[in-house]
């Protein structure tokens, strides 16, 4: 009944801990894209895709306290951590263990900064295109990221990787 | 004379309940809302199954989306026409996207996404670019303009002040949305000083701002969505009918999937229940139909379908409880076991429905890059997030309010039989 509720927690518990809300974001979206089965809806928005449903579920788990969520004042604006409760461990049993492909996955790309993810992200949302048009479509949409040949090359190296799983 | 700049021989009007009037000058407009897809949304509530609740709710897509497309003229025709940071020549396709911006909601939007998995925006695109009559309207302005149209929907087109217009913090779709909800159903929430926060938009580089003077008009339209929210679009009996209609839907599903027969056959479901939806099914598909179908199937064998359906039509409807999944989790799967053991098929009469389920709208300042906030423009021209200005907007946007309910059908449980009435007691815990 709140399996989608302990998939991201399971996720989280996984992952140890996972800094900014933009990262987590993107990480859910790759796993998604990837086939890894989440259920919250993503939009594109400025920064890419983005689930107004995955901002309000992880208030609901930290409401319950299922995850942990840290602040950190950042000046003009603040940045946050995420990680699973011992609570939160527990109420994962309600689901079958995680997939060792999913674990890998996470683990990937926890290692990565939001920056790059963001760029996966916004390259995986537009996977109906080609690989060209992939490019000039990010290139378009996120033209103040002032992106490199390199940073995009290592993307889809990294999509690649994760594909392997 | 060009087709992208042709006028209509005179103005046309459509009197409009909470604008007064919806001015029609292009041709291109005109020709839109003639189409077959967009007379569509006027088969299609916009907001689903709220009419149950408040039942002046029974306002369409159709309305709304000629309520956005007017807000979306009144920025690019008087707010923004002598604002040296807009393009002028986005007019057009920023007039057309805020008019066809839910051209591909199906019937009852959200319930019928989540159950098909389907998302309205993606038909949205797949209706402008494809054979439709609204792409054909779109071609005649240029080859390139379906596309354009659909890259503001997808918020991918790159002038993002023209995505902002329609899909921001504060839009035209919202801006619509909270005073047409208001008016149709009945409520005092929702009101605003549009006027105010028009002349006080700004279009900038990247994106559009507010005149730190306005922030009080912004404070009130924030005010404004919360209370909404709450009121209105979380009501718990509204989400006590939506969660019917799915689980009717689900079931019907279920039903073909096993292989059932149907008393009436239902065709037009076939590609959605197959999971292989074709344009063509999509559109044909609205609200009237989906009803008739609702009727058809109360007097089907399946006793689940036939109840189901029944509730929805005689809004007989699901009993809530407020659970707190922090202390109940385990409780919950002790429930879907005694409704088994009691022959009620939790899977459709006991059902668990988060504020994440629900599509939702609340103003976050966020984190940086995580969403575009507000920004206020200050009179030294530095930008400001609204809440970190804002004591009313930081004190709603700081406090996070979610919650959970369990609906299940009370009427099924009969007090002399002792498993119901121990079903009943572990629900009241």
């Amino acid at each position: 009944m709140l399996e989608d509720h302990a998939k991201v927690v399971q996720f989280m518990s996984l992952a140890g801990e996972v800094t900014g809300r933009k990262k987590l974001q993107k990480m859910i979206f790759i796993a998604k894209k990837l086939d890894f089965s989440f259920q919250e809806k993503y939009k594109f928005h400025m920064y890419g895709p983005y689930s107004d449903e995955l901002t309000v579920r992880i208030e609901e788990l930290c409401n319950l306290g299922f995850l942990e969520e840290k602040m950190e004042n950042k000046g003009s604006y603040s940045q946050y951590c995420y990680r699973a409760t011992a609570k939160g461990e527990e109420f994962t049993s309600i689901i079958e263990e995680a997939s060792l492909a999913l674990q890998k996955t996470i683990i990937l790309m926890n290692q990565q900064n939001s920056r790059f993810l963001e760029l996966v992200a916004t390259l995986l949302f537009f996977d109906n295109l080609t690989q060209k048009q992939r490019i000039e479509k990010v290139k378009t949409v996120k033209a103040s990221l002032k992106l490199t040949d390199d940073e995009l090359q290592n993307a889809f190296l990294f999509i690649d990787n994760l594909q392997q799983f | 004379m060009q087709y992208a700049t042709k006028k209509l021989a005179e103005e046309k009007v459509f009197k409009d309940p909470v604008h007064k009037y919806i001015h029609v000058q292009d041709q291109v407009i005109w020709d839109l809302i003639a189409t077959k897809e967009f007379q569509r949304l006027r088969r299609i509530k916009q907001l689903g199954t709220t009419y149950l609740v408040f039942h002046g709710a029974e306002h369409s897509r159709f309305s709304h989306s000629l309520g956005v497309y007017e807000i979306v003229r009144r920025m690019v025709d008087d707010a923004f026409s002598n604002r040296p940071l807009w393009d002028k020549r986005e007019r057009l396709v920023t007039l057309c996207a805020g008019l066809l911006h839910d051209l591909g909601h199906g019937p009852f939007s959200h319930a019928f996404e989540h159950v098909f998995d389907l998302d309205h925006e993606e038909f949205t695109r797949a209706i402008i670019m494809g054979d439709t009559e609204v792409h054909e309207v779109l071609l005649r302005v240029a080859p390139d303009f379906p596309q354009k149209v659909s890259d503001v929907i997808a918020k991918t087109y790159g002038n993002k002040q023209v995505v902002s217009l329609i899909s921001s913090q504060i839009d035209a779709d919202r801006m619509d949305y909270l005073q047409r909800d208001a008016y149709f159903t009945g409520v005092s929430y929702g009101h605003f000083d549009m006027e105010r926060i028009l002349r006080v938009m700004r279009p900038l580089q990247d994106q559009i701002v507010i005149k730190s003077s306005g922030m009080h008009a912004i404070e009130d339209y924030i005010m404004s969505r919360y209370q909404m929210y709450w009121q209105v679009y979380f009501h718990p009996v509204s989400r006590s009918a939506e969660v019917i209609l799915r689980k009717t839907l689900e079931r019907a599903k279920d039903l073909y999937v096993e292989g059932y027969t149907f008393e009436f056959a239902p065709t037009h479901f076939y590609s959605f229940f197959e999971g292989d939806v074709q344009l063509a099914d999509y559109i044909a598909l609205d609200e009237s139909i989906m009803l008739s179908y609702f009727q058809f199937w109360t007097t089907e064998n399946d006793t689940i379908l036939s109840d189901l359906s029944s509730r929805f039509l005689n809004r007989h409807l699901l009993k809530f409880v407020e659970v707190d999944p922090a202390t109940d989790w385990e409780k919950l799967v002790e429930l879907e076991k005694l409704f088994e053991e009691a022959g009620i098929n939790p899977k459709y009469y006991l059902v668990m429905d988060s504020s994440s389920d629900l599509p939702y709208d609340f103003y976050r300042p966020g984190e940086e890059g995580e969403r575009v906030p507000i920004y206020l423009q200050m009179p030294n021209k530095e930008l400001r997030e609204l809440s970190r200005s804002s004591d009313i907007v930081d004190a709603i946007s700081g406090k996070r309010r979610t919650d959970h309910k369990l609906y299940y059908p009370k009427d099924l449980l009969d007090g002399s039989n002792p498993l119901h009435v121990k079903i009943v007691k572990s629900i009241n815990r």
